[in-house]
């Protein structure tokens, strides 16, 4: 634009450099940024608008109550305590399994596995990936939860002091609980902290690993010195993307977990709803903006929850992707 | 609420081999299953739109496929969206007619009053019988009475060697192993219909409001009637109430009933729920034909099923357009008839008696 000089050396300062290209680029890439804030903010702004008439005209403590009662337009109760703890369970549950045995995949593709074989099996990892989560619910509902039934009655009967292995509010059922639903979650974030963690290590530089190996590291050691600590924020980061999906599930959960009529134990043999599966269990009766609100602030405290996730990710990762 | 979607699906496949199978023959039936009724005043608008209670769906399709064999050109949109939506979408005067679970309420009728400029009519065109399905190994006939049922489903009873059950079982071998009770997770008329039976036939021993919740307070829940007959087939000593399809689909054991009446258990059939609906009490004035449903929870007469749910299509006496009027008469018309009552069973509904029906035509016919 201004600049009536000849082009000048790549070297010279980003500022300096013109042409109507450069700023057209600059735009586009600002606008694409600028579209996902857009998003998020819409999706905030039409969550909270819908929610706050509901939550006014709500006659139970929306954090401490475990009734979700939309019934009566005219007498809404609810609150949002056992959403809380049957999302949380059900999806810490899920990385307590998925993220070492993600990590050990990540390391087996990437430090023990020639890359002739490691290619088809990222394939099969990407195949579970795309198993749509319906087929994961009547998969994990109809096979898996009959499979494990001994291996839960057996928790409970000799761990059974401990809080999450006491008896649930479906008892004696021990098929449809979140101890169930938590495996099925298990599964189907294992691909996406496979897939990212995957990367991530084989970005390792080169010479680090070289560097250890010289000093006469195992790959025990190398695996520790070198590609565990360059990976790390990496691998955190892939498992909060994987908690993000548990936290959201919804179809696979709706058909696996049994509803409730009491409170939750606590417990992972517990039954009950997330947030994710109880508005879709109510999807289809939403004709009045009262009721429809309720579950619309249900869904507004799982999106300050996914905030709150990803924020504690961050501070955890060092705020930087490989450090 | 889902009634034999499955089905319905086998159903279609069915009616298409019996479409290619009939190639070549003088067939002029495209749906093949359902044939024309007799005695139907076609004509007026073309296609009605209509909308509301799930029960009811696959009775409509039914209805609606003879409907279009014997009126040419003329067909019903139905959409389940849910009774509540149903009601608003007809009361709007965005459909011409709605199909409900329940009759008007007292404050739903002035509006629907003031959309038909005429009185509303509630009319109980579709009844679908509830089984109380159970898995006890080796028992395989359960008998149960209102009152012990209340228990059971409020958690008072908790295991199947309880005297109040073993009263009505004497000699079975019923096991001393806790009740599991299934329930509808998902808002249904099913729930409501059942703990509406719960209450009355226990009279109010049940104790718990009868919503589209079930609020037992026991038990484990499932998504949908499919999901209620998985759970119950799978978790030994599990007891549930279904829609009666779905428990001979998944031949699950329906226990029989002894109604208000004391005398035998009855075992559920479409006859036995019949003699409840015959002697069904109604307390719409006129054509209007609002049931007394405790009329048949607390059925007295001898050898009747007395848990059923019954919902109605909420329609005018007089439209204002009188094309519509017409439409909507002859597609009522066509919905009482044999041929249309036949597609019923098959859905898992019971063809209505034929006393019944006489004070459905009645009222049908003035519609105008």
């Amino acid at each position: 634009m201004g600049s009536v000089s000849e082009p000048q050396s790549p070297k010279a300062s980003p500022a300096s450099t013109g042409g109507a290209g450069e700023r057209a680029f600059r735009w586009l890439t600002s606008g694409a940024g600028l579209v996902v804030v857009a998003a998020v903010v819409l999706i905030g702004v039409f969550l909270i608008v819908q929610a706050v008439p509901s939550l006014i005209a709500n006659h139970a403590n929306f954090f401490t109550s475990a009734q979700f009662n939309t019934g009566d337009a005219n007498n809404l109760m609810f609150g949002i305590r056992d959403l809380l703890v049957v999302t949380l369970l059900s999806s810490l549950m899920a990385l307590a399994i998925a993220m070492p045995v993600g990590l050990g995949i990540a390391l087996f593709l990437t430090q023990y596995t020639p890359s002739r074989l490691a290619r088809p099996f990222a394939f099969v990892i990407g195949v579970l990936a795309a198993v749509p989560s319906i087929v994961y619910g009547l998969w994990g509902i109809l096979v898996l939860a009959p499979v494990i039934e001994p291996f839960a009655q057996f928790l409970q009967t000799y761990l059974g002091w401990f809080f999450l292995f006491s008896p649930g509010n479906i008892s004696p059922v021990l098929t449809g609980t979140i101890f169930t639903a938590g495996i099925i979650l298990a599964i189907m974030i294992l691909p996406i902290i496979t897939a990212t963690t995957q990367e991530v290590f084989r970005q390792t530089p080169r010479f680090q690993i070289e560097a250890a190996q010289a000093l006469g590291a195992t790959r025990w050691e190398v695996i520790r010195m070198a590609v565990l600590p360059y990976g790390r924020s990496g691998f955190i980061a892939a498992s909060m993307l994987g908690l993000g999906r548990a936290l959201g599930e919804t179809i696979a959960i709706l058909l696996v977990i049994r509803a409730s009529t009491s409170p939750s134990h606590g417990s992972l043999f517990d039954g009950g709803y997330t947030f994710a599966s109880l508005i879709a269990s109510a999807a289809s009766e939403f004709s009045q903006p009262l009721p429809t609100g309720a579950y619309i602030a249900a869904g507004l405290v799982l999106f300050v929850l996914t905030f709150v996730v990803n924020a504690i990710a961050r501070v955890v990762a060092g705020g930087k992707v490989n450090g | 609420m889902r009634f034999q979607r499955r089905a319905a699906a086998i159903g279609l496949i069915a009616a298409g081999a019996l479409l290619f199978s009939a190639c070549g023959s003088d067939n002029n039936s495209g749906g093949g299953s359902a044939p024309q009724a007799a005695g139907v005043t076609c004509g007026g608008k073309q296609a009605l739109k209509a909308s509301g209670s799930t029960a009811q769906a696959n009775a409509i399709t039914g209805f609606v496929n003879t409907f279009e064999q014997t009126c040419n050109g003329q067909t019903v949109n139905y959409t389940a969206s849910g009774s509540g939506a149903g009601v608003n979408d007809f009361t709007g005067g965005q459909t011409d007619f709605a199909g409900s679970d329940s009759a008007l309420t007292a404050a739903q009728t002035p509006a629907a009053q003031q959309r038909c400029a005429s009185t509303p009519l509630n009319l109980p065109m579709v009844f679908g019988p509830i089984a109380v399905a159970y898995n006890v190994a080796g028992v395989t006939d359960l008998a149960l009475d209102g009152p012990t049922l209340a228990k059971v489903f409020n958690g008072t009873v908790k295991t199947w060697n309880d005297p109040a059950i073993v009263a009505l079982n004497p000699g079975k071998n019923l096991p001393a192993a806790p009740i599991v009770v299934n329930f509808r997770s998902d808002n249904s008329g099913t729930t409501q219909n059942f703990q509406n039976y719960l209450n009355a036939a226990s009279n109010n021993a049940y104790g718990k409001p009868a919503a589209q919740t079930f609020n037992g307070g026991v038990g484990a829940g499932a998504k949908g009637s499919q999901g209620v007959t998985d759970a119950t087939k799978s978790t030994p000593n599990s007891i549930a109430y279904i829609e009666a399809s779905f428990a001979q689909k998944a031949q699950l054991p329906t226990a029989s009933i002894i109604n208000a009446g004391g005398g035998q258990p009855v075992p559920l059939s479409t006859d036995n729920l019949g003699k409840a609906i015959d002697a069904v009490k109604v307390t719409g004035q006129g054509n209007d034909l609002t049931l007394d449903l405790t009329s048949i929870y607390k059925t007295t007469t001898p050898g009747a099923y007395p848990i059923s749910l019954a919902t109605y299509e909420i329609v005018c006496t007089k439209y204002a357009d009188p094309q519509t009027g017409t439409a909507v008469k002859a597609f009522l018309q066509t919905a009482l008839s044999p041929q249309a009552q036949g597609t019923l069973t098959q859905g898992g509904y019971v063809p209505i008696p034929d006393a019944f029906k006489q004070r459905l035509s009645t009222s049908v016919n003035a519609i105008s």
